[in-house]
């Protein structure tokens, strides 16, 4: 039992890293009351920024073993923020500045963003003109993968808590800061006021543009980091289109399952990892086919969880009041 | 000072006016950003768009099945978004519609004349996607559960469950595949006319199109619709049962949806594939908004889709880049619509003199 524990836990919790840095984006842009549906896409443009800075870094090495390891880390991960950032920029002014159906925008980021991922991930070597077969940034992502040097010689506890790279520590740090910051600061306690009633926020003299653009910009980066932990450490810095696959969408699962709340988003992102390998791990023989039926597991939960919480209609297990509506001053 | 006003309506004629011309903006955009990417001279980029999309009989014909079942979709979805019911499952309830066409191509196909056989098919795939709707639907009359991402799970839930049976299904075993179904005897392929086999699905759904018309325009239903979504409590008020239209428009909805997943197994594809609604329940939510929910101006919009979809397919085959240049190109041409809105809806009045109100300077 405690052997596959430790085989199962750690590749629970790499599965979910990025889930827990797209769930804590969106909780902090649904917060504001903005929905953005276009979290997949910023997390492959996330993903795929980081790999065209790597990729270009990597390519005026002559020996890429020789990588310096603080460039190699900054630009991929400047690289990471600033697409995302822009993806949450073009979100804001549309939906905030001008006013537009955010379902409608969302998705329109997401189609986006899939798209810059896989075109890039695609076309990448036809258009810097190189002669390789397929990007495969194994030295940055061996900076990315590099754990604590005393990690492997604490036995299982190093293997349980230790084995991971940096990325997947920022993700929980992120989490409890996020955390922290929604509930127990006055910044948080406006956000929240700008997400339930913007129209009581504004009149108590807060901010609604400034509120909504920040968390909603920091909420883009903080998904986009998960991209990048995927390509990066996960898949070993090997980028293949489409292997994100619907992470995304999982993340805004996550969101409704964790009911809003960063910190139990933790858990709760390696519940969801672990569910989605589990069908790895349970001993079906030769039936692949209800391997297909265990990958259903984390959306009927999220079902489960969303029809419980409106059921119940406890007042702080809601969806922020005025989520996925714009806000007009003059509009009563 | 900048102070942004809502506008009266706008005339009709100048709010087309409008949209066309920052479609038109779009495209200049795109073409400038394909030159970049291509090296091509921008002229050159519209033109090898035009080619894709109508270069020969069989392009266009193509591209015709193609608006048509984008737009059946998008149809489908109306009737909820009329009612403001965010119906994002369109995805999973062609899924299901397609998935019930499969089975009984798949169990039935050698056991009831293909007549019959075509009907069963529409009855389990309408049946299906109705169902994947009303589930949603439920539990938003009865407890208000949000709705929005409810639809967004089932899809997810509607893919699993395809995945499962593609694999009990699969032909050859080990090939992780259906195949083609019915290879041989074609039991189920909708038929052909005139030996055109995209002709049946065109003529489909443009009766279908105009029905929507028709129904969210002219009938008693159409209107509750259309009060519901304008407000709930007035609903209530003139004793129209709320939860009662909410469950049957969703249930018209899915059932749409499934006729869709119907038309791309059973007259398309011929096969089933988790993959297989490609993105239209998506891509349908944004042709029918930008279409202002009105079917007819949906043809138009899902033509736009369609034609920058094969345009920029065609861009990426010649020049050896990814297919996925179209997505790049959808989402910024969307871009430019969503931004318009604003325009049409607000105007934004610069005030110098700030002892007058606004009313005042008109």
């Amino acid at each position: 039992m405690f052997d596959f524990l430790i085989t199962f836990f750690p590749r629970a919790v790499a599965q979910g890293i990025p889930l827990l840095f797209g769930c804590t984006g969106e909780i902090v842009t649904e917060k504001s009351g903005n929905l953005n549906l276009g979290i997949p896409g910023v997390m492959y443009v996330g993903g795929i920024c980081g790999v065209i800075g790597s990729f270009l870094y990597e390519r005026t090495l002559s020996d890429p073993s020789q990588i310096n390891p603080v460039l190699g880390i900054l630009i991929p991960l400047a690289c990471c923020i600033l697409g995302s950032l822009l993806m949450g920029l073009i979100y804001c002014f549309l939906t905030v500045t001008l006013r537009a159906n955010q379902n409608v925008t969302g998705l329109a980021m997401t189609t986006f963003g899939v798209g810059v991922g896989n075109f890039f991930g695609g076309s990448l070597i036809k258009l810097t003109g190189a002669d390789i077969p397929s990007i495969s940034l194994t030295a940055t992502s061996s900076l990315f993968r590099t754990t604590l040097p005393f990690a492997g010689a604490t036995g299982w506890f190093g293997q349980l808590f230790l084995s991971y790279g940096f990325l997947a520590y920022v993700a929980i740090l992120i989490a409890i800061g996020a955390s922290f910051m929604l509930n127990r600061t006055r910044i948080g306690l406006q956000l929240r006021a700008v997400g339930e009633n913007p129209a009581t926020a504004d009149a108590a003299g807060i901010n609604i543009t400034r509120y909504k653009y920040v968390a909603t910009c920091a909420g883009c980066v903080i998904a986009g980091l998960g991209g990048l932990y995927f390509v990066m450490d996960y898949a070993n810095g090997i980028w293949a289109n489409d292997a994100f696959g619907d992470r995304g969408w999982l993340a805004i699962a996550l969101v409704i399952f964790t009911i809003w709340r960063p910190g139990a988003s933790i858990p709760a992102s390696i519940l969801f990892g672990g569910l989605y390998i589990l069908h790895l791990f349970i001993p079906t023989g030769t039936d692949l086919a209800i391997k297909e039926l265990y990958k259903m597991l984390p959306y009927v939960v999220t079902i489960v969880v969303l029809v419980l919480t409106s059921t119940r209609n406890k007042r702080e297990n809601q969806p922020p009041e005025s989520l996925g509506l714009p806000y007009f001053r003059e509009d009563r | 000072m900048i102070h942004v006003v809502k506008r009266k309506e706008m005339p009709l004629a100048q709010s087309v006016a409008i949209r066309l011309g920052v479609i038109g903006v779009a495209l200049v955009v795109c073409g400038i950003i394909t030159a970049i990417a291509t090296g091509l001279n921008p002229i050159g980029v519209y033109a090898t768009m035009i080619q894709g999309s109508f270069g020969s009989p069989r392009k266009v014909w193509i591209m015709l099945q193609e608006v048509a079942l984008l737009l059946c979709v998008s149809l489908a979805l109306t009737p909820a978004f009329r009612m403001k019911f965010w119906n994002l499952g369109g995805e999973g309830q062609i899924l299901a519609g397609g998935l019930a066409s499969a089975a009984c191509m798949i169990l039935l196909g050698d056991k009831v004349p293909n007549a019959a056989l075509i009907a069963i098919m529409f009855v389990a795939s309408v049946a299906a996607g109705a169902l994947w709707a009303a589930v949603p639907a439920f539990f938003k009359a009865k407890f208000n559960t949000n709705e929005t991402l409810f639809t967004l799970m089932m899809n997810y839930v509607a893919t699993q469950l395809v995945a499962f049976y593609v694999i009990v299904w699969e032909n050859p075993k080990g090939s992780g595949t259906i195949g083609v179904i019915n290879q041989q005897s074609s039991a189920g392929w909708l038929p052909t006319i005139a030996g055109n086999k995209h002709l049946l699905i065109v003529l489909l759904v443009a009766l279908l199109t105009v029905g929507m018309y028709v129904y969210l325009n002219y009938s008693k239903q159409g209107y509750e619709i259309s009060v519901v979504g304008e407000s709930p409590s007035t609903a209530r008020y003139v004793g129209i049962k709320v939860s009662k239209v909410i469950v049957r428009t969703l249930i018209i909805s899915g059932a749409l949806c499934g006729f869709a997943g119907m038309l791309l197994v059973g007259g398309s594809a011929h096969t089933l594939t988790t993959s297989i609604a490609a993105g239209r329940g998506f891509t349908a939510v944004m042709v029918a908004w930008l279409a202002k929910f009105n079917p007819l101006i949906m043809i138009g919009s899902s033509g736009l889709i369609e034609f920058m979809s094969h345009g920029a397919s065609e861009i990426a085959t010649t020049y050896g880049l990814n297919q996925s240049f179209g997505d790049i190109l959808t989402g910024i041409i969307l871009f430019f619509i969503i931004g318009t809105e604003f325009f049409i809806t607000y105007r934004v009045v610069l005030s110098h003199n700030k002892g007058k109100s606004v009313e005042e300077l008109g």
